[in-house]
């Protein structure tokens, strides 16, 4: 009587070649397991040589230039020229215009979450969340191409006249806030404005998961102590939610920051000098798309490069610290943090 | 005794007083700040309605039938189109799906079997952190690694910087997807005597097959919408027609391989990228373009987003039996 398995099933046992194929066929776990591990190597790989491709790339320019590249200075040169490369307006463009759209974007967000996640009815919850996952899937162009023939004439640009007559006048928030506003609108608060729309819904999607994974205990403990439901958000939820929340605002800053279509075709793109919001400006990341292309010069490029090198440093660092804020919470993280 | 008593009484009278006073005026914030937060939420709404609404009335106006058939023609002259950039479109995302499903599906497999493992740590913190960093260094990386090499932009390379995009995507989604995967499936695979890799492929992956195209479809819409890392790799080209390349190719004899190389060789447009380019130039008729290209591109984005979503509700709605 055959010893092997198949006797059990009642079919003749199989022949030798088969089980050899089978043999082979079970040793397709070892390809398969190293397939599956080096395509999960893969992402770190690209993490890595993303930072080292850059780092090589920019050798020239780090040379030449050293710290004075990334130095804060009142009369920045950026002259392809001569070959003189410093890249302090594109930074303060890209800190002031992502700062400002935090500024804005915040507390609508947390606004949103609020509603979304506490007060409105559950047939509503889902509908809205769609709604605000479709603003995060508007191509950046589409919002470029609106910010340009729809959003500055009709917004951007009477409030930032408003600005500049209003705050422009004070004596210390002259240096931000002074006009003229250009008649086209493009400035560093219309690049602001545009991306604090942006970054809303990447900030207000986190925040709303974060608030439905507090435990419902802890409302029902803030109720029942007689607190208002707005005494227990604020006072009990928030709290509860605060390292994810802080997460999603950095994930927000790093989406802003790295932003590039919509604010190249809003801020302007002109180096002033101006520290003014109602000022067109330039930031890092729309001086690489405008300028790469028809970079011709090596130093040109190098430097380009290494401005992308700084951004890439930047957002690295913000997601590290983000991702790590948000992972105590959970890892309901969802796809939209990306610029 | 008796003072304990008062001071007890004491502090109740204050607090009933400071109640009283207080009652109305926190039931008043509670409302007030309510409020705001619907506020806030309906503020937050109108761009996407104003936009929508008025990329459809622009675009609306200026779209027709030459837009989708013909090659841009040079200004003054009617009845030019985007095809390239259509036809680029789809190339683009065809080719960013095939570099990015299969190791994507592979490294999902991974890391949902072995979250707590060093590597499966690394990696899922790694895949996060890749989907935080900007499309315009993918856009840069992906030139210096593949153009500067090649000599030349090309389809390939930005095929290649849109799947780099899409690939956290792609992994997160499935990674969800094979954890919902009930374990018995896979273990009653295993306990019949399948390798690991026929049950991966003839199980687990088909289980979860429904919700891992759900991913593609969303990193798809993504990267469709993409225009950054395409700046310096696909570049853009007027002049790109595929039929013609494939007539050209069938016209010399040569053989499908050569024809395939030819397709993606060469730098492409996409509609983003002409949206962008045409939103810059001065001419009311390009305007009018972009505006017909923000349409196009809004429907094939949004639409992918919405029929995603509404099928991964309906397929829901049948699982839990309603």
């Amino acid at each position: 009587m055959d010893k092997s398995p198949h006797s059990l099933t009642g079919r003749r046992p199989a022949p030798h070649w088969l089980a050899h194929l089978r043999l082979a066929l079970h040793y397709g776990d070892r390809p398969w397991s190293a397939l599956t591990i080096g395509m999960a190597l893969l992402t770190i790989l690209l993490m890595l040589s993303i930072g080292l491709l850059l780092w090589g790339d920019s050798s020239q320019a780090r040379a030449a230039f050293g710290l004075s590249f990334l130095k804060p200075t009142s009369d920045a040169s950026w002259n392809p020229v001569s070959g003189n490369f410093q890249a302090w307006p594109f930074i303060y463009g890209t800190l002031a215009t992502s700062l400002m759209s935090l500024v804005l974007a915040v507390p609508i967000s947390l606004g949103v979450a609020i509603f979304l996640a506490e007060l409105c009815p559950t047939w509503l919850r889902m509908p809205l969340g769609w709604l605000f996952e479709l603003l995060a899937a508007i191509p950046s162009v589409v919002y470029g191409l609106w910010g340009i023939f729809v959003f500055l004439p009709t917004v951007v640009e009477p409030m930032g006249n408003f600005l500049a007559s209003t705050l422009g006048e004070l004596p210390m928030l002259t240096l931000f806030f002074h006009g003229p506003m250009p008649a086209s609108g493009s400035s560093l608060l219309a690049a602001g404005l545009v991306l604090s729309i942006m970054i809303t819904p990447t900030i207000a999607a986190i925040t709303r998961d974060v608030f439905l994974a507090v435990p419902l205990t802890q409302r029902e403990a803030s109720l029942a102590l007689g607190a208002t439901s707005w005494e227990t958000i604020w006072k009990v939820l928030l709290p509860y939610g605060m390292s994810g929340i802080l997460g999603a605002v950095i994930l927000g800053l790093g989406r802003a920051l790295g932003e590039t279509m919509a604010v190249t075709m809003v801020v302007g793109n002109s180096i002033g000098g101006s520290l003014s919001l109602m000022r067109p400006g330039y930031t890092m990341s729309s001086i690489i798309a405008n300028e790469f292309a028809e970079a011709v010069t090596v130093l040109h490029s190098q430097a380009l490069i290494e401005i992308a090198l700084v951004l890439f440093i930047m957002t690295l660092l913000l997601n590290i610290l983000a991702r790590l804020l948000v992972w105590r919470v959970g890892r309901g993280i969802p796809q939209e943090a990306r610029a | 005794m008796t003072t304990g008593t008062n001071l007890w009484l004491g502090v109740s009278t204050r607090q009933m007083i400071q109640s009283k006073a207080g009652y109305r005026r926190r039931k008043l914030s509670n409302i007030f700040m309510l409020a705001i937060t619907g506020l806030f939420t309906l503020l937050a709404l109108i761009p996407l309605f104003w936009i929508i609404g008025y990329v459809i009335y622009k675009g609306g106006q200026y779209i027709n039938l030459d837009f989708f058939i013909h090659l841009p023609r040079p200004l003054g002259i009617t009845g030019g189109g985007v095809l390239n950039a259509i036809e680029g479109t789809l190339l683009l995302t065809i080719l960013a799906g095939l570099f990015a499903v299969p190791p994507g599906i592979l490294a999902a497999y991974y890391v949902s079997y072995k979250p707590n493992t060093l590597l499966g740590i690394v990696v899922r913190f790694g895949t996060d952190v890749l989907s935080g960093v900007p499309s315009i260094v993918i856009g840069l990386f992906c030139y210096a690694l593949i153009v500067k090499n090649q000599g030349h932009y090309s389809a390939l390379a930005g095929g290649i910087a849109l799947a780099i995009l899409m690939l956290p995507t792609i992994i997160r989604t499935t990674e969800e997807m094979i954890k919902l995967v009930p374990h018995s499936l896979r273990e009653g695979s295993l306990a019949l005597g399948s390798p690991e890799w026929k049950t991966a492929l003839s199980v687990t992956l088909p289980a979860a097959s429904q919700g891992i195209i759900t991913g593609i479809l969303l990193g798809i819409a993504r990267a469709s919408g993409e225009t950054a890392p395409l700046l310096f790799t696909a570049l853009g080209n007027d002049n790109y027609n595929v039929g013609k390349i494939i007539q050209a190719g069938i016209g010399n004899h040569q053989n499908i391989f050569t024809i395939l190389g030819m397709i993606i060789n060469q730098p492409v447009d996409s509609l983003p990228l002409t949206l962008w380019k045409y939103a810059q130039q001065p001419y009311p008729e390009r305007i009018n373009q972009s505006w017909a290209a923000a349409l196009v591109l809004m429907i094939l984005v949004l639409s992918l987003n919405i029929l995603t979503r509404v099928w991964v509700q309906l397929r829901a709605n049948r699982i839990h039996g309603k």
